[in-house]
């Protein structure tokens, strides 16, 4: 078994960008090392008879001042060049883990003092540093070294220092600290093998500017001191005769630039594969425009959204494999799932917002009987603009920090109904009024953060409000907040919807607020919807075997404590790998050679609750809770 | 079988000027080998409470006692606490295989480590071969009971747990609830289960302390706390597990007290903490100003309640 780092690296080579990096960084080493053995006698070979020659054949970038090779002296400059450059960063990033890590192992007091010192030190410009010190250590390269060094150490300190405090807060250090391990162990064992790419990535590019900075500082003088040279002596003897040979110092300049490139390049090649993992690009989504539409379902009354054959593709899975429902104006229908059973994607699909490289496609996506994967961009925006409502879990998120929230708010009905400022602010007081906030006129200036979490659920209700939404999405609105919060929300919506006419749909997981709230239940397994039926019939009329163990799974008030939990076996299905046939089936109690062989379809009975099992009629005779409990998943 | 008492402890982060008291002078008993269940919203101080316990968080005044001695804690020590956090991908090392992560946590030493690792896995229904795999290899499910397994390779005395089932999907959830109700019981240890979600906590434990801001403000044994809940904030949590969600009130004071936010713990209200939200406090009745100007302390002839009107409602 591999630990997971070792495959981001494997990646980044993989890349074209990566492997070209690494490729020129493996050749700038391997001449480093090799260069100084093999060519030293000719780079140093004087020749008086033909000083300051052009590029000839035999001298392909000419002769310095002494007639000396100038192309033979610029391979054996890597040795040092690169030698000291690597030292300076060793130097700098040894000093800057010392004072990075110092806070977490000196404790709270001592701690705060080197985190002032590093604070100071980084306010000072590395250049700057690094020419103050290099007068301090003396002139040479031993000075210029430590010079360059400890110019990158505060940078590095600060680096280490911030990726330290968030590792020593995660709950794996504080069980070890429990655990009794000492704080250098901590450290080593927990701290710095998780903090190490970033690390890496840094001090790589640390290196391509010590490279820099070291040829600056030699080009000075202040560096490498004769008879010894490196590229930045070079260049600052080639410059002299610039116009005469510009050879001599192009070729040094070349090196340098070749050099730094190679150290940069690869660290930000790495980086990328390593900040890939983390922050995955959202783009608009790109909708495949539907298959031919099929007659629309005759009803009494024009659904609000009606949707038929939903489905959702990402490149090696389709998480939302044909999800047909109907909503109709003031109805409250839940979809409740696992992690990875679709429902999020399903909403997400509603309000067009999968990104790529997912895509929609459906036999039928009807907003307010108008076919949304067909209507041109600027039409669907504003249709869902001004008649769809999203409410997300986390309202932190969904406001843009910056912005008063009133601001926000208002925006939509610029957008959308080309209200003037004044006017659209105003509506957007009455909307927070209308979502029960208190004092809306003064909490409208107010920025999100100044809202509690409850309170910014309803300003995101309240945004939803601006139009006259037909349907309010509500991805687990409730989810991050406090159970009793939880009801002032789940109490808000409620009356919206009664007030308003307005169809609702609840996204959740738990299956006790979707009873509690809503009118018709949708359970939802691996990208499927298995039974849709009226909530009052929970549980006692709960068809198929997934929604009657969810429900034994879950404690209730009721629940017997003396008896173990009703235990699901197995595991939630990757959407990457759904099984043949019935995707519950693995997990099923009563699943047969006929449940591994074919999905079975969702049928709806007489009453117009739907299941999609083979062995529907024989569950209502199971116990609810079943009676071998299973240990293990 | 151990005790744990929380003697007057109060926890303080900050400054003297900005600072949050996050848990302000809790009594706490955790009989030995029972299991109390300590319910509150976020913000209310629990997990703070518990991380204090095992030394995590400074404590500003009072004392953790385990069986009426202070509890030691030290290098050498064997700690007699133990924790298992809410997400169980943060809290194991995604660098060390779970092997590892149990075996740091056992005082054994040698070829004895192994074995024990081996027993814990077990323990927990996991197969020794589980020992050489990632974090990043096992589901969430997994991953908490192998947080459960490395918990118990110290041999505690008392188990702290804090929202362990919050972070798992609802059918992995029960498993691990069955689990940590099993162990609890074969090695009778005392026990802190914690949790916002009161379902839960009523099967888990014997006796439910209910925290508002900092406080206790019901104890006793869980059959007595639900079945005849004193304190209004207890009944606002009992309601809003077990009763439908409604339009809201007739009664407009009703109405405006249950959409009060919730107070910020760094001003907590004078008097009773949970007064502006209370519906049966002065807000809507009238004549309890008693409320406002003086906090009521626990107390109670079946249990413990910090409620003026607890008796009388």
């Amino acid at each position: 078994m591999t630990s997971p780092a070792k495959s981001t690296w494997a990646g980044v080579l993989r890349t074209p960008v990566g492997a070209g990096a690494a490729g020129l960084l493996a050749a700038v080493l391997l001449l480093a090392v090799l260069a100084p053995l093999l060519w030293s006698d000719q780079a140093s070979a004087v020749d008086t008879g033909r000083i300051l020659e052009g590029p000839s054949g035999e001298h392909w970038m000419g002769t310095d001042g002494l007639g000396r090779d100038i192309f033979f002296r610029v391979l054996v400059a890597t040795g040092l060049s690169v030698g000291l450059a690597l030292l300076a960063t060793a130097v700098g990033v040894g000093a800057g883990l010392l004072l990075g890590t110092a806070p977490m192992l000196l404790g709270r007091r001592a701690g705060r003092l080197v985190t002032a010192v590093v604070n100071i030190a980084v306010a000072f410009p590395g250049l700057l540093l690094a020419l103050f010190f290099a007068v301090v250590f003396g002139v040479g390269a031993t000075g210029a070294v430590l010079a360059i060094g400890f110019a990158l150490a505060p940078a590095f300190a600060r680096l280490a220092q911030t990726l330290v405090a968030k590792v020593a807060g995660l709950d794996y250090v504080a069980a070890a600290r429990i655990a009794g391990l000492g704080r250098l162990r901590l450290l080593v064992r927990h701290v710095l093998p998780n903090i190490a790419e970033p690390l890496v990535v840094n001090a790589t590019i640390a290196a391509g500017a010590a490279l820099l900075t070291f040829s600056g500082l030699s080009f000075l003088g202040l560096g490498v001191q004769a008879p010894l040279y490196d590229w930045g002596r070079l260049l600052g003897d080639g410059l002299s005769s610039l116009y005469v040979h510009p050879a001599a110092a192009l070729a040094p300049g070349t090196a340098v630039v070749v050099a730094g490139l190679a150290f940069n390049l690869f660290g930000e090649a790495i980086a990328k594969g390593i900040g890939m993992r983390t922050t995955p690009v959202l783009l608009r989504p790109r909708v495949r425009s539907a298959p031919a539409a099929r007659p629309a379902v005759t009803g009494e009354q024009e659904p609000v959204l009606a949707v038929d054959d939903l489905r959702v593709a990402f490149p090696g899975s389709t998480p939302v494999r044909g999800v047909s429902f109907a909503l109709r104006r003031g109805e409250a229908v839940g979809i409740v799932g696992e992690s990875g059973s679709g429902k999020t994607l399903t909403a997400l699909a509603l309000a067009q917002l999968i990104e790529e490289p997912g895509e929609v496609s459906a036999d039928r996506l009807d907003f307010l009987g108008r076919p949304l994967l067909d209507l041109p961009a600027r039409e669907r925006r504003h249709l869902l603009g001004t008649s769809f409502a999203m409410v997300f879990q986390d309202p932190m998120t969904s406001f843009n920090p910056t912005q008063r929230i009133g601001r926000q708010l208002a925006e939509v009905s610029e957008q959308h109904d080309g209200l003037t400022r004044g006017q659209a602010l105003d509506r957007a007081v009455d909307r927070l009024q209308a979502v029960r906030v208190p004092a809306a006129a003064r909490r409208a200036k107010q920025f999100p953060h100044e809202f509690s979490g409850g309170m910014r659920q309803r300003a995101m209700i309240g945004m939803g409000m601006m139009g006259a939404p037909a349907l309010i999405v509500a991805d687990e609105p409730t989810t991050a907040l406090d159970v009793t919060v939880q009801r002032q929300v789940l109490r808000l919506l409620d009356s919206v919807r009664t007030a308003d006419d307005v169809a609702l749909l609840l996204i959740s997981h738990d299956i006790t607020v979707v009873r509690q709230f809503c009118e018709r239940v949708l359970v939802m397994y691996a990208g499927r919807i298995v039974e849709d039926l009226p909530a009052a019939d929970l549980p006692a009329r709960a068809r198929h075997p997934y929604t009657r163990a969810l429900l034994a799974a879950v404690p209730d008030m009721s629940t017997d404590r003396e008896r173990p939990l009703a235990v699901i076996p197995g595991r939630p299905v990757d959407p990457a790998d759904v099984p043949r046939g019935c995707a519950f089936a693995a997990r099923c109690p009563l699943a047969d050679e006929q449940c591994t062989s074919a999905d079975p379809p969702l049928v709806p009975d007489e009453d117009g609750r739907r299941v999609a099992c083979w062995h529907a009629d024989a569950v209502t005779g199971l116990p609810l809770v079943a009676e071998e409990v299973r240990v293990g998943e | 079988m151990s005790e744990l008492t929380f003697e007057g402890v109060s926890v303080r982060f900050g400054g003297r000027r900005h600072g949050l008291t996050a848990v302000d002078g809790v009594d706490l008993t955790v009989p030995g080998g029972s299991v109390v269940g300590l319910v509150g919203e976020s913000g209310s101080g629990k997990s703070t409470l518990a991380r204090a316990a095992v030394g995590l968080a400074p404590l500003h005044a009072g004392r953790i006692l385990l069986d009426g001695e202070p509890v030691r804690r030290g290098r050498r020590s064997r700690p007699a606490l133990q924790m298992v956090f809410q997400d169980p991908y943060s809290s194991l090392d995604p660098r060390m295989t779970i092997g590892d992560s149990i075996a740091e946590a056992t005082p054994r030493r040698g070829p004895a480590r192994r074995a024990e690792v081996t027993r814990l896995l077990d323990l927990v229904g996991l197969g020794a071969d589980r020992a050489r795999a990632y974090p990043g290899q096992l589901s969430g499910g997994q991953c908490q009971r192998v947080a459960l397994a490395r918990a118990l390779a110290g041999d505690p005395r008392v188990l702290i747990a804090d929202e362990i089932t919050s972070a798992l999907d609802v059918s992995i959830q029960g498993a691990v609830l069955n689990l940590v109700r099993e162990v609890q019981r074969e090695l009778r240890l005392s026990l802190l289960f914690i949790s916002h979600d009161l379902a839960v906590v009523r099967y888990v434990s014997d006796f439910i302390a209910v925290m508002y801001l900092g406080r206790i403000v019901e104890y006793g044994p869980a059959e007595a706390v639900l079945t005849d809940p004193s304190h209004p904030y207890t009944r606002e949590l009992l309601a809003a597990v077990s009763e439908p969600v409604s339009t809201g009130e007739a009664d407009p004071a009703l109405r405006a007290v249950a959409d009060v936010e919730p107070a910020d713990p760094h001003a907590p209200p004078p008097g009773c903490r949970f007064h502006p939200r209370c519906p049966v406090g002065p807000a809507v009745l009238d004549g309890r100003d008693l409320c406002r100007e003086s906090e009521p302390v626990p107390q109670g002839h079946r249990h413990l309640a910090a409620c003026h009107f607890a008796a009388g409602r």
